[in-house]
This record gives structure tokens, sequence and C-alpha cells, in this order.
């Protein structure tokens, strides 16, 4: 029993240390976004960082994913003749889950990585420690405001996407399925209720949260030169997705599960 | 109240899990003074100087700045001390992310509010006083060579004219004669804002140009210290063998210990 049970425990005991870290880390970075003083700068330079550079992956990640569903359903739905549902399936699955979900991990890859890689490259070049020495707290410096623009930025994109992604299917559709294109986008609008749209956004403010938390996070705590950086840019990305997925399913619940 | 010291430190440990690096440090260092702490390659040279910083908790002992207690010291009190103090660290630390005059003028625009056109001027004055032409100003730090970092990571510690400023290493990784134009930079700048340095390094030479006093630091206590004119005739054999830098004395036989 005990050679089994001992290494559980400290597996255990290493996993509460972490989310005790993590709870730590969270409460001190979100205190921090909400007290003066603030740095315009640096929000609307991560604002820029995250939202406007993201645009053209979310952009052809949305594009692809709207074309493919209104195909994928036409095949679906032409066996029980219900092809007319097919604008409704397009916005009601691009604007609760795919929009955020999808722009959510695309984000996670490209902007978690890089603050992870940049934090934690100031954190082994000693960059954070000269910040401190300069009277400047890096959690109002460098924290605050990737988590203020990430949260807020998200929404922006994922609504872009929902645009794009509708945008796609109804090519699809009319080019390729021929369908009338009025019909479609009358179709579309005429089924779409806020709550679908709603809903999209809020996951989207949750998963830009999740997505600079976790780039901070692994950066900020990064040892050991570029190595340590290169463990913590992963672990950035996969602990920020994972979080996406889990947070996807607690949200859904949440908001349609009567 | 003159007799205050600047920096006054008494019975400091700091142990990093079983790693005991400081073990019961006493160290003074008093105002307008010159100290350079010598000591082998991780010896916790720089460990002391971030636990004078509050960027380490020592589990034991007291350090004072200026007669007030820092261990245990938390937010507005703590940054007000290290408002006091200017810090070049050992790889300059440059914020990669800005230009070198926004770097230069860090500390003015964040801590004291300066306006960002009155800092610039401010920093072009002192990147001068480094030896820094007016062009440098715009380029990003990846574009400077090594000794050209060290002299904007020192224009950086001055600008906001600290009281106390720490040298970490400031020579190693130079070649001699930009490590001694280093040096002469570190004592005139710190003479230029009239203040305490505390410089920490194993480059002997580089010790002697700019120190008026010398402490060794060895096994987690300082073990010697006096004036750079004594250091010769410390009659400690662990600052002759280091300052000679012979291969063949008490500090080896430790060193053998470890591995026996
Ligand atoms: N943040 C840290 N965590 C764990 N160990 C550390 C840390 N910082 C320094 N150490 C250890 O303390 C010892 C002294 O390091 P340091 O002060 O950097 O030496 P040096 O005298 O060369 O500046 C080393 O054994 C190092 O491994
Ligand atoms: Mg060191």
């Amino acid at each position: 029993m005990i050679p089994v049970l001992q290494p559980l425990g400290r597996t255990f005991l290493v996993f509460l240390e972490a989310a005790g870290r993590l709870a730590l880390f969270t409460g001190e970075a979100v205190s921090h976004c909400l007290r003066p003083p603030f740095y315009p700068r640096a929000v609307l330079r991560q604002i820029l960082d995250i939202g406007y550079y993201s645009l053209p992956v979310v952009g052809l990640t949305a594009i692809f994913t709207g074309m493919v569903l209104a195909l994928q359903s036409y095949t679906g739905f032409a066996r029980f003749s219900a092809e007319s549902a097919i604008p409704n399936v397009v916005v009601v699955s691009i604007t609760r889950e795919l929009g955020p979900v999808l722009a959510g991990l695309m984000v996670a890859g490209r902007v978690g990585a890089a603050m992870a890689a940049e934090i934690g490259t100031m954190r082994v070049t000693e960059q954070i420690d000269a910040l401190t020495t300069l009277a400047t707290n890096p959690f109002k410096y460098l924290i605050a405001p990737r988590l203020i623009a990430a949260t807020f930025v998200l929404p922006i994109l994922v609504l872009i996407a929902d645009i794009i992604g509708v945008f796609g299917g109804y090519l699809v559709s009319t080019y390729k399925l021929g369908f009338n294109g009025a019909t479609y986008i009358s179709n579309t609008i005429e089924f779409l209720e806020f709550q679908d749209v709603f809903s999209g956004l809020v996951k989207a403010a949750v998963f830009g949260f999740l997505i600079a938390l976790m780039g901070c996070y692994n950066g900020f705590h990064s040892r050991g030169g570029a190595q340590g950086v290169g463990a913590a840019t992963t672990n950035a990305v996969v602990s920020a997705s994972i979080l996406i997925l889990s947070f996807n399913y607690l949200i859904t619940e949440a908001f349609f599960a009567r | 109240m003159s007799d205050t010291p600047k920096i006054r430190i008494r019975d400091l440990h700091m142990a990093f899990g079983g790693n005991r690096v400081l073990q019961g440090l006493d160290l003074d260092v008093a105002p307008g003074d010159s100290l350079v702490v010598i000591g082998g390659s991780g010896t916790g040279k720089s460990v002391l100087l971030k636990c004078i910083l509050g960027l380490l908790a020592p589990q034991q002992g007291s350090i004072q700045v200026d007669g007030q207690e820092v261990v245990g010291l938390r937010g507005d009190e703590l940054e007000a001390v290290r408002h006091k103090i200017g810090m070049l660290f050992q790889s300059a630390a440059l914020f990669d992310s800005l230009s070198v005059w926004e770097n230069v003028a860090f500390g003015l625009i964040h801590a004291e509010k300066t306006p960002r056109k009155e800092a610039r001027e401010v920093a072009l004055r002192r990147m001068a006083e480094v030896g820094l032409k007016p062009q440098v100003a715009d380029l990003m730090p990846a574009e400077l060579s090594g000794g050209m970092k060290k002299r904007v990571g020192l224009a950086r510690a001055i600008t906001t004219e600290p009281e106390i400023i720490f040298f970490d290493e400031p020579t190693t990784g130079l070649d001699p004669i930009i490590g001694a134009m280093i040096d002469k930079l570190i004592v005139e700048a710190t003479r230029a804002v009239g203040a305490t340095g505390l410089t920490i390094t194993h480059d002997m030479a580089s010790a002697r140009r700019i120190s008026n006093r010398m402490a060794m630091l060895y096994e987690g206590r300082i073990i010697w210290d006096g004036l750079t004119e004594d250091v010769d005739n410390s009659g400690n054999p662990y600052v002759e063998q280091f300052i000679n830098g012979r291969a063949e004395g008490p500090i080896e036989m430790k060193i053998q210990d470890h591995f026996g």
C-alpha cells in the first residue's frame, strides 16, 4: 500500500502548492488591474499586439470554419431534406461555440506563447528585478496591462470572427449549394438570438483573461535560462488551451442548461 | 546622527532549501563610502544585494537602510526605500522593448512622473556623462555592444540621483580596457550624484580602482573588512589567497573537503 500511496500523496501536495501559488498570483494580478496607477501606453500596445495582429489568423480560421460548416451540414441535412436549416446551424454554431473556442485557441498559440516568452526572458535576464529597483511594480507594469487588454480585446476579435464565419457559410451556400443570397441572410438574422452572440462574447472575455493569465504566470515563474523560457512557453499554451476547453463547457452549462 | 550607517546589516541568514548561502553576515556601509565586497563565484554576492533590495526575503537578521528596517517591509514603504537605491545589473538588464533613452529615463517617467519630453532631456545629459553620443538615444538595446549596454545601465542607475548605488560585477565579461573605462565612469558618476556605492565583484583590479573600503565574503560571512590600502597587508590567509589569485591555500582546501 505505502509505496503506491506515497507518490500519489506527493503529487497531490505538489498540485495543491501549484494551485495555491496560481491563486495568489491571480489575486494579486487582478487587484493591480483595479487600482491606480495605470499604464495606458502599455495597455494600448497590448491591445494592438493581441487584437490587431491576431486579425489575420483569426479571420482565416473563421472563414474556413464557416465554409466547412455549411458544406458538412448540407451533406448531413440533405438526407432529411432539411437544407433550409443550414443558415441557422452555421450562425448558431459559430456564435455560440466555434467562434470563441477557435479564436481562443489560435490566440493562445500566438499571444499566450509570446507573453510567456517575453516575460520569461525578462525574468531570466533580471529585467524584472530591474523594474523593481526602478520602483515600478512588475504586476502593474507588465501583467495588469496584458490582462486588461486581452479580456477587452478577445470579445471584439470574436465578434469579427462571427461575422467572417457567417460570411464563409454564405459564400459556400450561395456559390456551391445553390442558395438564394437574400434568403440565406434573412434566415440567418431571423433565427439568431441575442443570447447566442452574447454567450459567445462572455466566453471570449473569459478566454482572453485565461490566455493572458497563463502567459504571464508561466513567464513570471520561469527559471534557468533559455530552456526554462522554452518550458514556460509550452506550459502557457497547453494550460491555456485546456482551461479554454473546460471553461467553455462550464459557461455553456451556465447559459443554456435549463 | 551623522554616524548612522547608510546600510547596516546584522546576522543575515539566507538559504534556498538546504543551500545555506548567507550564514550570519554583518556589514556596515558609511555614507559616502565606496565599498567593494569581493568573493568567489557563487558565494552569495548577488543574493546579498537582492536581500537589501527586498527581492529576496532572508530567514533571519536585520537590514537597515538609513536606520530604517527593510526586512519584512512591504508596499509603498518598501518602494520608498527602493527609490533611494539605483542598481547596475551584471548583464545590464536593459528593457529590450524600450529604446535607449526610454531605458535611461524609465525611473523619471514611471516613478517620478516627469513629462516625457523633460525626461528625455535629462536622459540625454546622463548619457553624455557616461560618454554616450545623442545618436545612441533612439537605438534599441539589442543594437548595442556589451560595453555600451553597461554604460546605458549605468546612466539608468544614476538618472533618479539615488543616494545609494549597487554595482553587480560591473566589469565581468568586458575586455580590460573597457572594464577600466567603466570603473572610471562608476567613480565619476557616483561622485557626481554624491551617492554611496556598494559594488560586488571578483575582479581585484576593478575592486582596487573603485573602492575606498573592501570586505571579503566567504562561506556566508564577511571574514575581513578594511581600507583598500590595507588589503595587501590584511594578515588574513583567505584574503591573501584571493587577491593574489593563488590556487593553493585555505580556500582550495575547503573545495577539496567538499569533494572528499
Ligand atoms: N533565486 C534563487 N533560488 C535558488 N537558489 C539561488 C537563487 N539565487 C541564488 N541562488 C543560489 O545562491 C548561491 C549564490 O548565488 P549568487 O549570489 O548569484 O552568487 P555570486 O556570488 O556569484 O553572485 C548559488 O548557489 C545559487 O545557486
Ligand atoms: Mg552574481
